[in-house]
């Protein structure tokens, strides 16, 4: 395990902020699908093409990526910045991978989606869209609760929060805190 | 006005905070603020902002914020709920890195971690059956839900996959 905070990549020249910037704007204004889609295209700029973190370096980036709040390659981004110029390096790379999001998102909203609001063929499109992204949806949850959801007691916990979410309608967050503790309460007995 | 961007801001970052493990996490979280707790778009709205934030490049979760930050509050807000969803991510990266670090790698976080999970699938399966009910409302929307879902079972596709299919089925069988 390679210490999170070292302040230069393996070269050990300091990258200067610029590149630093271009380069997760680039992954930022390229990038399709979310952050599983996301996450490999980092992987490739980082760990091949500028060599600024090695291998096992950023598998100890994933590591913190998943396992704490926010989006995936926002995560990712932020952890490569600091590593390479420290707090300076990290916020660059956070606006170098939002940025593009943020620009492009504007002018739909602001410029496209009053444009063609009422055209039918828009309302057609997403008429169909609706129905793909609640699909898109279903099939995040399958797929994730066959990655996670191993032995009854998984499958269980999963079936009595879904029923408690759905009578007490409670707020998620309440939910995915209930989930952790007694995730928690499990561990208290088994894992010493 | 000024209550607006305090509640859009902190709407969006609790969605930051909780959205552990990235992906599809944050839908249940936006889905409860933005329509739930504040009534600010409708399912339907919804669901189209989140076509749009898969069909444009970028995390799901900025992109989805920066439209609804435009629609309730012009660029000012599309900024707010864009900082809002990112400051829980940069205070802990920047602030706590190598803490989470050794924090992240025992047993109880790993514990913590796999019943927050288990939690999620619930949520996101709850998120898909509320939203449901405004995306899938005839046969057509019934047909391109089951062959999408179907397809994802078989083989993990990418969401422009869905979105391609579901943009042409769409122009296709939409009662002009």
């Amino acid at each position: 395990m390679t210490a999170p905070n070292t302040l230069a990549g393996p070269s050990g020249s300091k990258e200067s902020l610029l590149t630093i910037l271009l380069t997760f704007l680039k992954v930022g204004a390229f990038t399709f699908g979310g952050g599983y889609a996301i996450l490999p295209v980092i992987r490739q700029e980082v760990v091949i093409n500028r060599r600024w973190v090695a291998e096992d370096a950023f598998a100890d980036i994933l590591i913190i990526t998943q396992g704490m709040p926010g989006q995936l390659a926002l995560n990712s981004a932020i952890q490569i910045g600091v590593r390479l110029r420290g707090t300076i390096g990290g916020l660059v790379a956070a606006l170098g991978v939002t940025a593009p999001s943020v620009i492009i998102l504007l002018i739909i909203a602001a410029w496209l989606y009053p444009l063609y609001r009422d055209n039918q063929y828009v309302h057609a499109v997403f008429y169909g869209l609706r129905p793909a992204v609640v699909a898109l949806i279903a099939a995040a949850a399958i797929n994730l609760g066959k990655d996670i959801l191993h032995g009854t007691r998984g499958i269980i916990l999963c079936a009595v929060l879904l029923i408690t979410a759905i009578i007490s309608q409670v707020h998620p967050i309440l939910v995915l805190v209930a989930g952790g503790v007694a995730g928690l309460l499990v561990c208290k007995r088994e894992c010493h | 006005m000024i209550q607006v961007i305090l509640s859009l801001y902190w709407s969006f970052f609790k969605v930051g905070l909780f959205t552990i493990g990235g992906g599809y996490a944050m839908i249940p979280l936006m889905e409860a603020e933005v329509i739930d707790t504040h009534g600010w778009l409708s399912a339907a709205e919804f669901l189209d902002i989140i076509a749009v934030a898969e069909m444009t490049p970028g995390p799901v979760s900025i992109n989805a914020a920066t439209f609804i930050g435009y629609r309730m509050a012009g660029v000012a807000g599309s900024l707010i709920t864009t900082l809002g969803v990112i400051t829980p991510s940069l205070v802990l990266l920047l602030l706590l890195s190598k803490i989470l670090f050794t924090l992240i790698q025992k047993p109880e976080a790993e514990s913590f971690l796999n019943g927050l999970r288990s939690a999620l699938v619930a949520l996101i399966l709850l998120a898909a059956y509320s939203l449901g009910q405004a995306a899938i409302v005839d046969i057509p929307t019934i047909a391109i839900f089951v062959l999408l879902l179907a397809a994802s079972l078989i083989k993990q596709i990418s969401p422009l996959y869905y979105i391609a299919i579901g943009a042409i089925l769409g122009l296709i069988f939409f009662p002009y």
